[in-house]
């Protein structure tokens, strides 16, 4: 047994039993560390933003020759956020707003047709090169029968009987099975993390692993 | 016409962003740099300090009417000003990486570990099978647990191969019809922004 003499490794340790307090019920120790953690998240964050991006993509272009003078417009969009701090001028906040979110939804618009949608149907499609053995054809037809039985399933427009209703129950079926298997997924990586924080205890800590 | 603009300015660009996808010429690529890459980030900087704003008004209100928790809010408020300065004022150098990889690393690890144990009771309550869906959702949860571990292997050679099969082809099913409904209302509601039908994130219009 050999315990770290790292000030560092201490402070990750005691952070992190910290965290764990709360298994016993909320106290302050949690809070503490709670309130760390958003408060560096944060500081960090506006760090990365500052190096990464302010930087290269702003003040270099703009102070540094060759000037990229038209930046200065999107300057000025961006300063028109702080009307919100005056009464009088609030409304400013509205057009940095609409630039940034109606050139977001135009941009994605494209993109999702493509990603979510076009290349999911492109995907599920029963093409002759998915019928090379019998195993992948029956594949093939379950990933199709089952993404058509998701997307009635889905349909509210139209009353769930006869052929319909059935369509949807085995649409259900296979949604379940997908949260299953996203649930137990979700739960194996919380498991790996958590051993991952036992075994910093254990080893890098306390060295009694 | 403060109305009005702001709805023009979402459309105008939104509109924009739009075609230069479907044309290939390096103006339009050049548009997409100039515009996803600088100007959306300048506005995203600024926005930023409003947000940052917000944190420290709220915090500040918190401490200076000594409300329950206020020392919390001070530790916080205290949290962000040392890692900021300490990434300005190093430039990024080793201290700030400790800070990163001693105190960010862990506690993330550690908060999101905490989920293990209430994911736990909750599958309890979840998982109890009370008709044939939870029955389906509890045994695919568990064959995904078992068969992602060595003991799955141990117990049935097969184990890893069925929860392989289940991931590409009954979830993946599943999933892909998730993910064009998905699509489906993400493009209607992009449309619906650009159209100026949907006003709320500019105060609810």
């Amino acid at each position: 047994m050999s315990i770290s003499t790292s000030i560092w490794v201490w402070m990750a340790a005691l952070l992190t039993l910290m965290v764990y307090s709360f298994l016993y019920k909320d106290n302050p120790f949690y809070r503490l560390a709670e309130h760390i953690f958003m408060g560096l998240s944060l500081g960090y964050t506006l760090t990365i933003l500052w190096y990464n991006y302010i930087i290269p993509r702003v003040y270099e272009p703009l102070f540094l020759p060759p000037h990229q003078w038209s930046l200065i417009f999107p300057i000025l969009l961006g300063m028109m956020t702080f009307g919100i701090f005056s009464k009088k001028y609030s409304w400013l906040i509205k057009y940095p707003l609409a630039f940034y979110v109606g050139g977001y939804a135009g941009l994605r618009i494209p993109l999702l047709l493509q990603s979510w949608i076009i290349r999911q149907v492109e995907a599920s499609f029963l093409t002759p090169d998915k019928f090379t053995s019998l195993m992948s054809s029956i594949n093939a037809i379950l990933i199709f029968a089952g993404l058509f039985a998701t997307l009635i399933y889905f349909y509210f427009s139209k009353k769930r009987e006869h052929g319909f209703g059935a369509a949807a129950q085995v649409g259900i079926v296979f949604i379940m099975v997908a949260f299953g298997a996203a649930f137990g997924y979700t739960v194996m990586a919380r498991i790996s993390l958590l051993i991952g924080r036992m075994q910093f205890l254990l080893h890098d800590w306390l060295g009694i692993m | 016409m403060r109305r009005r603009l702001p709805v023009i300015i979402a459309f105008g660009i939104g509109f924009l962003m739009l075609i230069q996808y479907f044309i290939p010429h390096p103006r339009s690529e050049e548009f997409y740099n100039v515009i996803v890459q600088q100007w959306f980030i300048i506005i995203f900087a600024f926005m930023y300090i409003f947000a940052l704003r917000s944190f420290f008004m709220h915090h500040i209100t918190k401490v200076k009417r000594k409300k329950e928790g206020y020392i919390f809010s001070a530790v916080a408020m205290v949290s962000v000003l040392f890692m900021l300065l300490s990434g300005l004022i190093t430039s990024r150098g080793p201290f700030f990486d400790s800070l990163y990889n001693y105190m960010i690393a862990p506690l993330q690890g550690t908060m999101f570990s905490l989920l293990a144990f209430f994911i736990a009771s909750a599958a309890f309550r979840a998982f109890r099978a009370r008709n044939v869906q939870a029955t389906l959702l509890l045994v695919t949860a568990t064959i995904v647990m078992i068969g992602r571990v060595p003991i799955g292997d141990y117990l049935w050679r097969g184990m890893p191969d069925l929860v392989e099969w289940i991931m590409t082809v009954p979830s993946m099913a599943a999933m892909r019809g998730i993910r064009i409904g998905v699509g489906l209302g993400a493009v209607a509601t992009a449309m619906k922004i650009m159209l100026g039908i949907e006003r709320s994130y500019m105060g609810g219009e």
